[in-house]
């Protein structure tokens, strides 16, 4: 029998019964709706964030105390004061990194935040002048200034939520808040970040690393440096110099040893991604019990159909049917059930996922891009078809092994 | 002096079914040959193993005992698949339930050997017409099986078993689910095909005037012959051989 005349033989078997079908390959259908669903989302989602951290700057380089953990144990890794005033001095050495442009020291911690009678748990996020021009901030009012920096001085920039918990609609600008029982003026207040951004000052107030560190935190050291290389064709050299240089300044020989961990946005881009990745094939996993779900559904269709359909594989066998070509229909028909189920699947998940994304983007302000998950689809339809083939394939070698008078007697 | 060609020669024939630990034999052991071109009616009552013989004639089940052999093939060492392909080349099968497959055309119906076979596809249309027209049904080519009367519906099964050109046609009661008018069609048709283009045919049934448009009966009793007699005179069937 030829594939062609298999096909059309086992697209008739499907038409036949139509409502039948279509209600067999609904758990299919489902199955890939989820995946397309999940991989299309997730890859939107990682689209968002690298978004995110590119719009940071490629040139960007952070440095974070201590060193990544080697063991679940290694948990002296975890908390480190090791970014001290002079690692500071010995990066901004040209003679030590040629490669930076500009360094900014930050500190953070969180503090009790008051007005008037209204009080919230703030974040405090200190840092120089250098942070409104890296995270592209716009506040209405002004940022803190260099000569704050060095004066150490009391004034604040506030995110959109403190704001508003704390003010009860009067202007914050030029007004002072306690934090940690000190008194710092307010010169600038954010616009809302959004709910969809990676980095996110709602809850902050922004002062000058040198008051945190002083006035607010009371610690000599700092939570990150956060470096600008001069271009980003430098980003990798610089990271090796930032590296020898605090090795020097913390007298360490052994690089397994080191208490201070260098990272690229590269290296951030790299590790969200796998972050998100991993979500996203848990979430196929999950969506995958579905597909299971609608395989056994065929098997037990197809089974019922074998069932009833005995004469007729009686007939064809009588007629010069080998066992193959009974296999063959049976076969086709389950495959055919299941990448329809994956086509409609794929269709449906798409549409979706478009939707989906045109809601996150308006509900949440931010630019989220649809994107049609072709590694989804491909997938999609291979499990579909591969799902066709192992759960039909019982019931087709049910269907090949009757014996063609036995099945002809089949009453 | 002509020469006889056998196309069937079966010796000592046996056929048993197990259930459990019974035993039932329902071919105890049947001895005799069909000549090419001769039309031979199989009768009996209901458990004398007529069906049982028509199945294992036509491929359609294996002997217990005796050997068998079909157009000067043994039969014993062949496959499955190797059966099948007799099957679908050298016999033509008519169910007394006609076997039609449902939803499916007249054509399609009659195209389905075909799908089996090595013929090519470009010719199936052609000789499905052509052996549509034989058993006077060109004018429902594209009616499906459950728009067609029962005698329309043997008519159909006879040109499908016909469609492959095989050398043996085997209908098993082909009248049986017919009324008297449309069974002398059919039985007019399958004399036809014997007389005029020469098939053989082995017929099974339980009546007797249906039975006598064959040259040949053999009796069968209790899973073995009772007698096996020339008919004498012989009918013809009233209505002409539709061409």
């Amino acid at each position: 029998m030829t594939y062609k005349h298999t096909a059309r033989t086992a697209l008739r078997g499907l038409t036949t019964n139509r409502s039948r079908s279509f209600l067999t390959i609904l758990g299919i259908v489902i199955g890939i709706t989820s995946i397309m669903l999940v991989v299309s989302l997730g890859a939107g989602a990682q689209a968002l964030i690298l978004g995110q951290i590119q719009g940071l700057g490629t040139n960007t380089i952070a440095v974070i105390p201590g060193r990544e953990p080697t063991s679940p144990s290694d948990v002296t890794s975890l908390y480190s004061d090791s970014l001290k005033e002079k690692d500071l001095t010995a990066l901004k050495n040209k003679a030590n990194v040629p490669g930076l442009k500009s360094i900014m020291p930050v500190v953070f911690g969180a503090g009790a935040g008051s007005y008037g009678a209204n009080a919230y748990q703030i974040s405090v996020f200190g840092a120089t002048e250098l942070m409104q021009e890296i995270f592209d901030l716009h506040p209405r009012g002004e940022f803190f200034t260099s000569e704050d920096i060095s004066a150490r001085a009391d004034v604040t920039v506030l995110g959109s939520k403190i704001v508003e918990r704390l003010f009860d609609g009067t202007d914050p600008l030029g007004q002072k808040i306690k934090i940690k029982g000190r008194n710092f003026r307010i010169i600038g207040v954010l616009p809302q970040s959004g709910g969809g951004s990676l980095f996110n000052f709602d809850d902050m107030a922004l002062v000058p690393y040198s008051t945190a560190q002083d006035y607010i935190l009371g610690q000599k050291h700092f939570s990150r440096l956060i470096i600008q290389a001069e271009s980003d064709i430098m980003v990798s050299s610089t990271a090796e110099d930032i590296k020898l240089t605090l090795r020097e300044s913390h007298n360490i020989t052994d690089p397994t040893k080191d208490d201070f961990t260098v990272q690229t946005q590269q290296d951030l881009a790299n590790r969200l991604s796998t972050i998100t990745s991993a979500l996203t094939y848990f979430l196929v996993a999950v969506a995958s019990i579905a597909l299971f779900v609608g395989g056994v559904g065929i098997m037990n269709i197809m089974l019922v159909s074998v069932t009833e359909r005995t004469r007729e594989i009686g007939l064809r066998k009588a007629l010069g049917a080998t066992d193959r070509d009974i296999l063959s229909q049976f076969l086709l028909e389950a495959v055919l059930l299941t990448a329809i189920g994956g086509v409609i699947g794929i269709i449906l998940g798409a549409m979706l996922a478009f939707g989906i994304s045109i809601g996150l983007s308006k509900g949440l302000g931010v630019d989220w891009q649809f994107v049609f998950p072709w590694n989804g689809a491909f997938l999609g339809l291979g499990v579909s078809g591969l799902i066709g083939l192992i759960f039909g394939s019982y019931p087709a070698k049910q269907a090949a092994k009757k014996s063609p008078i036995e099945a002809l007697r089949y009453e | 002096m002509a020469i006889i060609v056998n196309i069937i020669e079966v010796k000592n024939l046996k056929k048993l079914y197990h259930d459990g630990e019974t035993e039932t034999a329902a071919l105890t052991g049947v001895t005799f040959n069909v000549r090419k071109g001769e039309f031979l009616a199989i009768m009996g009552p209901s458990g004398s193993g007529k069906s049982t013989l028509l199945h294992l004639l036509g491929l359609l089940d294996e002997p217990s005992g005796g050997s068998y052999i079909f157009n000067n093939k043994d039969l014993t060492s062949y496959t499955r698949d190797q059966l099948a392909d007799l099957r679908n080349r050298e016999i033509g099968f008519v169910f007394q339930a006609f076997n039609l497959l449902p939803r499916t055309t007249v054509l399609e119906n009659v195209i389905l050997p075909l799908n089996y076979s090595k013929v090519p596809e470009s010719k199936w249309i052609q000789k499905a017409k052509a052996a549509i027209n034989s058993v006077g049904l060109s004018h429902r080519l594209y009616h499906t099986s459950a728009e067609l009367s029962g005698g329309e519906k043997q008519r159909v099964a006879i040109a499908r078993a016909l469609v492959a050109e095989p050398e043996i046609i085997f209908a098993d009661e082909p009248t049986g689910n017919l009324d008297s008018k449309s069974g002398q069609q059919v039985m007019s048709i399958i004399q036809g095909l014997n007389q005029n283009e020469g098939k053989t045919v082995v017929l099974i049934t339980h009546e007797t005037s249906t039975a006598e448009h064959a040259e040949r009966i053999i009796r069968l009793m209790d899973g073995g012959i009772e007698s096996d007699k020339p008919v004498k005179n012989r009918l013809t069937a009233k209505d002409e051989y539709i061409k």
